[in-house]
């Protein structure tokens, strides 16, 4: 059997697929969720897996999980990376999934998601801000991060991504280094995503998923924030795929039963 | 409405009372019956019943009306407020245009703020609604109730006698009885119908003019309910959802929608067009009719009440009732009594209950559906 887990964020769409062979893989979202399932089957046919065979289970998340029509399951992302989360941070633990287009923290107890929170139709605190933000500095994300901690923070004081921008312009326009607005801009988004997380009660075990995981810099700015420990993993981004691929599994062994 | 209709079509001629209602109140009015139209749970719809007046819930749930409404009350405003202001001010909502008088409450800061200017275009009659429900509240509450029922009196040029308040007060209660006899088919597990459906009857029924004529209506439909139901026709068994929070009808509608498409099922509204304000009667024996009403308004639990016990009294009890699973309460944006209390609404349900509970914010925009029913699908997976 093959188990296959296709998480299709806003930004970009990751694939883990186990079983018979494992691997992953990541590809824009774009512009077409549909056009980007289609694009996922055909690679997964080429590397030997037919999402249309019997032999494989498919469990679409992310926003655009109901483009995946070939998938045999539907469930949020919410469930998808707390359980892909688990496999990182073990039974107890909370899951801080920093996404491109929303921001989540899932508390896991004894395996189960126990309550979750999730940013309101805000773009601030989430990626997509880090996006707009190194575009108007004119560097890439990663580039944001490496400057950002070379720099010293500049506050940003808006809550809202439209207003923060103008905040940035009227910084660079005064002539402020490159270096220190893009750490203001990288605390900007950790103090938001602290703020949500600690409206609950965390455990001792904090794991950072989604797009930003694999920047160790984020995680520390965040445990900072956060007065604890935050763990990040390069393999984070892949958390809700991974947890899609194991819930695939999972549902056809007890559908056995 | 004759026993022998499909519960679907029966549902559907609900939701569509608040469209025909228009055509009713015109001849209502033209046949010379005064009119009082109000926003809110806590208008004491007996004693305008009393004068021979209809009474009727003003058209406050869509976003059309916000924009016009914002040129004068600010942007982040509860959408309730901003929506019914809309609407009177552009005239749009028929039953305001045809109330002789429109009656409000000082409920939260919001509204009570927006009356004032909508007291410049329209007869408005502010009740003082206490913020407690302390002896000395009740007082006030029941002398304000005086003060409107002298207010009709002099208005409509009328007598308003205690027994025709004892008389509505008898016709209002045998409503809710039927009302809650309704809501109560929920009980059953599996549930028997959508909670959707179940919302349309109880949104609807607040458009009868003729309240005298809903229990005979709902009644049948009770009746119709619980024998399809023996027979064996029924919904699913899925997750049993409580509805809580800010009023909810119309474009909020789409919480309602988001639960019952993504694998739950509501069981039932501890909402405004639900059992909060069909769950008590007024008391038929009190000799003392003003007391009676001023009574059972005050121990409405809305969050403007501080502290606010009985909703806490009244969640708890439909939790049980109902065998609730998980509890979802609807927030509209920038409701601050509602939005504070979440928090002890929280603590209660997951601390004291152990059961999961999970609050959305929303306005009346269509713009967060795909939001919402990821949170709603998450929260469902999770029970």
């Amino acid at each position: 059997m093959d188990y296959v887990g296709i998480d299709i964020g806003s930004t970009a769409s990751k694939v883990v697929a186990r079983g018979s062979r494992d691997f992953h893989f990541t590809l824009p979202t774009g512009w077409n969720s549909k056009e980007t399932a289609l694009i996922i089957r055909d690679r997964l046919l080429e590397a030997g897996i037919d999402v249309g065979s019997e032999a494989t289970k498919t469990i679409a998340t992310g926003y655009g999980r109901v483009a995946v029509d070939f998938a045999d399951y539907v469930v949020t992302e919410i469930t998808c990376h707390a359980r892909g989360g688990i496999e990182f941070a073990g039974k107890d633990c909370a899951i801080i999934d920093v996404g491109g287009q929303d921001t989540k923290v899932i508390l896991v107890n004894q395996g189960m998601v126990q309550d979750f929170l999730m940013n309101d139709k805000c773009s601030a605190g989430t990626g997509k801000f880090l996006e707009i933000m190194a575009n108007r500095l004119g560097i890439t994300l990663q580039e944001l991060f490496d400057m950002a901690a070379q720099g010293e923070v500049l506050p940003i004081s808006s809550l809202c991504t439209v207003f923060a921008e103008s905040e940035i312009i009227s910084y660079i326009g005064e002539g402020r280094k490159r270096e220190d607005i893009a750490a203001g801009v990288v605390d900007s988004v950790a103090s938001k995503v602290a703020q949500m997380a600690l409206r609950r009660e965390l455990p001792e075990k904090i794991m950072l998923t989604g797009g930003l995981s694999g920047s160790t810099y984020f995680a520390k700015i965040l445990s900072e924030k956060i007065g604890r420990k935050v763990q990040n993993a390069e393999y984070g981004r892949y958390a809700g795929a991974l947890g899609a691929s194991i819930l695939a599994e999972e549902k056809t062994r007890r559908r056995q039963k | 409405m004759e026993v022998i209709k499909d519960l679907p079509e029966v549902f559907e001629e609900f939701a569509e009372q608040r469209k025909n209602s228009f055509l009713a109140v015109k001849q209502l009015k033209e046949k010379g019956i005064p009119i009082v139209g109000a926003y809110c749970t806590y208008f004491p719809q007996e004693i305008a019943m009393a004068m021979g007046a209809a009474t009727v819930g003003l058209c406050s749930t869509s976003d059309e009306t916000i924009p016009v409404a914002e040129r004068d009350l600010p942007k982040n405003l509860c959408p309730l407020i901003k929506s019914s202001y809309g609407f009177a001010i552009t005239d749009k909502c028929p039953f305001f245009y045809f109330s002789d008088v429109v009656v409000g409450e000082t409920t939260c800061d919001g509204k009570k703020k927006m009356y004032e200017y909508m007291s410049e275009f329209k007869d408005v009659f502010i009740m003082e609604l206490p913020n407690s429900q302390r002896e000395e509240s009740l007082k006030l509450w029941k002398s304000e109730i005086i003060r409107f029922k002298e207010y009709l009196e002099k208005k409509f040029d009328v007598e308003i006698t205690e027994d025709q308040i004892r008389e509505a007060i008898k016709v209002n209660n045998a409503g809710r009885r039927s009302l809650k006899r309704l809501y109560e088919v929920m009980r059953h597990d599996p549930a028997p119908i959508k909670g959707h459906d179940l919302f349309k009857v109880l949104y609807g029924s607040t458009f009868k003019f003729d309240r005298s004529a809903i229990p005979a209506e709902v009644d049948a439909l009770v009746d119709k309910i619980e024998k399809e139901y023996a027979e064996g026709v029924m919904q699913e068994k899925k997750p049993r959802i409580l509805v809580t929070g800010c009023p909810i009808g119309g474009a909020t509608e789409k919480v309602i929608k988001a639960i019952e498409e993504n694998g739950g099922i509501v069981v039932t509204y501890e909402s405004c067009s639900g059992a909060k304000s069909i769950d008590k009667l007024v008391d038929e024996e009190n000799p003392d009719v003003y007391d009676a009403l001023a009574q059972r308004y005050l121990e409405i639990g809305c969050s403007v009440m501080t502290p606010n016990p009985n909703r806490l009294e009244l969640l708890g009890r439909l939790m049980d009732e109902y065998q609730v699973d998980g509890v979802i309460e609807m927030l509209l944006q920038a409701c601050h009594t509602y939005g504070v209390e979440s928090r002890g609404i929280r603590k209660f349900v997951n601390e004291e209950r152990g059961i999961p509970y999970m609050s959305v914010e929303t306005d009346y925009s269509q713009a967060d559906i795909g939001q919402l029913n990821t949170r709603i699908a998450a929260f469902i997976e999770m029970l």
